[in-house]
C-alpha cells in the first residue's frame, strides 16, 4: 500500500468500521482484520464501557480515528474542548493519521450534528485550510479530509467541488480521505462526471479511501451506508486504485448492519482491485 | 454572502421545526440554495432539515426511554420537538443533548401533563444514568483506607456517582421499562399494546414516595441503589468537600437512627463499591507577591 506523509507512512490494507453490534463477535472470535476505523466522538468520553471496549480492541488491532464533528469548514473557530478531548484519544489509540470531513456543521455554538455542504468559495477554502492546519498543529498528527455526499449547492459557489477540494488541501498541505461512494452520490445529485472528479484528485495526497452503499430515491440519492457497495461505485474504486495505487481502504456500514462476516466479506471484495497490477488509467 | 452569513442562514433554516407531515415550513428561507431540474431549493434544503430533525429526535428517543414510556409516543414526540426548538445542541456530542431537559421541562409543565413532578423525576434519573454510564472512574478508597478516620477526614465521590432526592420511586418504573416491551416493539404489536396500557396504569397509580437514590456503575453497567435519608445526606456532604465529622453530625441531626452500626454498614458498602476517592491535596499557600518597581 502506498505509504505517504498523510497516512503516517503506513501500509494498511482493508479495514472496516468498528460498530457496537459486532463487539461480541470480535471479542469471541478475534477475526483477522487489518484495521478498524473508529468514530472518534464515540470514545471522547471520560470513562465507562466505551473506553474499556476500545482498550480491548487496541490490545489486538490497529485503529484509525475518523471524526464527524470537528467541522473544519465552519466559519468560526474550532472548538478547543473538542480538540483537547481528541488529543487525549489520539494518545490512547496511537492512530497514525486522523480524518474528518470537508464540511461544516456548527455556527454560533449551535451544532447540527450533520455533515453540511460547503459553499465552494475562495473565502471558505481559506478558512477551512486554516482550521485543518490549526488542528494538525495542535494534535501533532497527519490529517486527511474527506469529501462528503451533498444534496444542495449554493448560489455563491465560485468553483466545482473538486476544485474546492484541491484548493483546501493545497492551502492546508493535508491529505485526502477519498470517499468514492460520496463522489458517486454527489455526481448523481448534481449531475457531474465522477471520473472528471477522480481524475482531478492529487494522487500523492490520498491517505485513505472509503467505500459504502447508499439509498436511491426518485429524485436524489442519499448516503445511508446501509447497503452493499454497488457496481458503479466499485468501478470508480477500480479507477481510483489504478490512478493512486493500492491504498488503505475502509468499508462503512452504519445502518441496518448485517453480521460481522457479511460486512467483512463485502469489504474484502476490494482485494481484487488492490491486488491487480498497477496500470495507468487511460 | 460571506461564509458566516451562508452558514447562519442555512442553520436557521434547517433547524426550523418541520410541519406535522415532516416538511419544511412554507416560510423557511431557501433562496440561497440552487434548484436543479428535479428539486426546488426548498426540496433540497428539506433533505437537510429532515436529516437534522430525525437525528436529534432519535437521540432523545434513545436517551429517555422511561419518559417516553410514561408520556406515550405522541406526547413524547411533541415534547422533544418543542425542547429541541428551544434548546438546540450546544455540544459536539449528541450525548449531551438532554442536559437541559430538566430545567426546560420545569418551565414548560404543559408538556408533561398531569404527571409533571413524576416526569421531572424521570428526566433527572435518566440524565443521571447517561452521566453514570461514561463519566470518569478513579481509584476508590478500600477498607484499609477507611479505618480510624479522624473528624477532619475528607473524601470525594467517584466522578460517575450521582445522588438524587426524588419525590417518586421512578427507579422501579425505569427498570420496568428496561425489561418491558420496548425491545419487542418491532416483533409484535399484539403483545405491545396490553403492555403499554399496563405501563400507563402503573404510571398513573404511582403515589408520591420520597426516595434517595445513588446512580452508579459497576463493571460498566449502570445500577440504581436506594439510600437512607441519612446516608444520602452524608454522601452529599462528603461530595461537597465537608469533613467527615461535620458530615456525620449533619446527616443525623434530625434522625434517631443508631449511628454506629449504620456507619459501619455504609462505609463497608461504599468501600466495596469504590464510591469514595481520596480528597485532592489543596495547593500550597502562595507567598504574597508584591510588585517591585524598579
Amino acid at each position: 500500500m502506498p505509504a505517504n506523509r498523510f497516512n503516517g507512512f503506513t501500509d494498511y490494507g482493508i479495514g472496516i468500521g468498528l460498530r457496537i453490534p459486532h463487539y461480541q463477535h470480535i471479542f469471541e472470535n478475534a477475526p483477522a482484520v487489518d484495521w478498524f476505523e473508529i468514530i472518534s466522538e464515540n470514545y471522547m468520553v471520560d470513562g465507562g464501557r466505551p473506553l474499556a471496549t476500545l482498550d480491548r480492541i487496541l490490545e489486538r488491532y490497529r485503529v484509525v480515528q475518523h471524526g464527524v464533528s470537528l467541522y473544519f469548514g465552519s466559519a468560526q473557530r474550532l472548538n478547543k474542548e473538542h480538540l483537547k478531548r481528541l488529543k487525549t484519544l489520539v494518545k490512547r489509540t496511537k492512530t497514525p493519521w486522523l480524518t474528518d470531513h470537508l464540511c461544516w456543521g456548527s455556527v454560533d455554538g449551535t451544532y447540527s450534528h450533520d455533515l453540511l455542504p460547503m459553499p465552494y468559495t475562495f473565502e471558505a477554502a481559506k478558512v477551512t485550510a486554516r482550521h485543518v492546519r490549526e488542528a494538525r498543529d495542535f494534535l501533532e498528527i497527519p490529517i486527511a479530509v474527506e469529501n462528503v455526499s451533498s444534496y444542495a449547492e449554493f448560489h455563491v459557489s465560485q468553483m466545482t467541488e473538486w476544485e474546492f477540494l484541491n484548493e483546501v488541501v493545497e492551502r492546508a498541505d493535508c491529505g485526502i480521505l477519498l470517499d468514492v461512494n460520496n463522489i458517486y452520490v454527489s455526481s448523481k445529485n448534481h449531475e457531474f462526471n465522477p471520473y472528471q472528479y477522480l481524475n482531478s484528485v492529487p494522487v500523492e495526497r490520498v491517505a485513505q479511501i472509503h467505500i459504502a452503499g447508499h439509498s436511491k430515491f426518485t429524485k436524489y440519492i442519499l448516503d445511508t451506508h446501509d447497503h452493499p457497495v454497488i457496481d458503479p461505485v466499485w468501478k470508480l474504486y477500480e479507477h481510483a486504485i489504478r490512478r493512486i495505487g493500492p491504498t488503505a481502504t475502509l468499508l462503512e456500514w452504519d445502518d441496518r448492519i448485517p453480521s460481522f462476516d457479511e460486512v467483512h466479506a463485502e469489504a474484502r471484495k476490494a482485494e481484487k482491485y488492490l491486488e491487480a497490477p498497477l496500470a495507468v488509467a487511460s | 454572502m460571506t461564509l458566516l452569513e451562508v452558514q447562519r442562514q442555512m442553520a436557521h433554516s434547517i433547524m426550523q421545526p418541520l410541519t406535522k407531515t415532516d416538511q419544511i415550513g412554507p416560510r423557511t428561507a431557501a433562496g440561497f440554495i440552487k434548484a436543479n431540474n428535479r428539486l426546488t431549493s426548498k426540496e433540497r434544503l428539506e433533505i437537510y432539515s429532515r436529516s437534522y430533525w430525525f437525528r436529534v429526535l432519535d437521540s432523545l428517543y434513545d436517551d429517555f426511554p422511561g419518559l417516553r414510556a410514561m408520556l406515550g409516543q405522541k406526547a413524547f414526540h411533541e415534547l422533544s420537538r418543542a425542547y429541541l426548538a428551544d434548546c438546540p445542541s450546544r455540544s459536539f456530542t449528541l450525548r449531551d443533548l438532554g442536559a437541559r431537559l430538566e430545567g426546560w421541562l420545569r418551565r414548560r409543565p404543559k408538556f408533561s401533563g398531569k404527571n409533571h413532578e413524576l416526569a421531572l423525576d424521570m428526566v433527572r434519573l435518566e440524565w443521571a444514568h447517561t452521566e453514570a454510564f461514561d463519566s470518569a472512574a478513579e481509584k476508590g478508597l478500600g477498607p484499609e483506607d477507611l479505618v480510624d478516620l479522624g473528624a477532619n477526614f475528607r473524601a470525594r465521590l467517584q466522578p460517575y456517582l450521582r445522588l438524587l432526592a426524588l419525590q417518586y420511586p421512578v427507579d422501579d418504573l425505569r427498570i420496568h421499562v428496561n425489561q418491558g416491551p420496548e425491545d419487542r416493539e418491532a416483533a409484535s404489536n399484539a403483545v405491545l399494546k396490553p403492555k403499554r396500557r399496563s405501563l400507563t396504569k402503573r404510571t398513573n397509580r404511582l403515589k408520591p414516595q420520597p426516595i434517595f437514590l445513588a446512580v452508579h456503575r459497576l463493571n460498566y453497567i449502570v445500577y440504581y441503589r436506594r439510600l437512607a435519608a441519612e446516608e444520602y445526606r452524608l454522601l452529599t456532604a462528603l461530595g461537597a468537600g465537608k469533613p467527615i465529622g461535620w458530615a456525620i453530625r449533619n446527616a443525623f441531626k434530625t434522625s434517631s437512627a443508631e449511628q454506629t452500626s449504620l456507619l459501619e454498614q455504609w462505609f463497608a458498602a461504599w468501600s466495596q463499591l469504590g464510591w469514595l476517592c481520596p480528597a485532592r491535596q489543596s495547593p500550597p499557600n502562595r507567598p504574597n507577591r508584591k510588585k517591585v518597581s524598579g
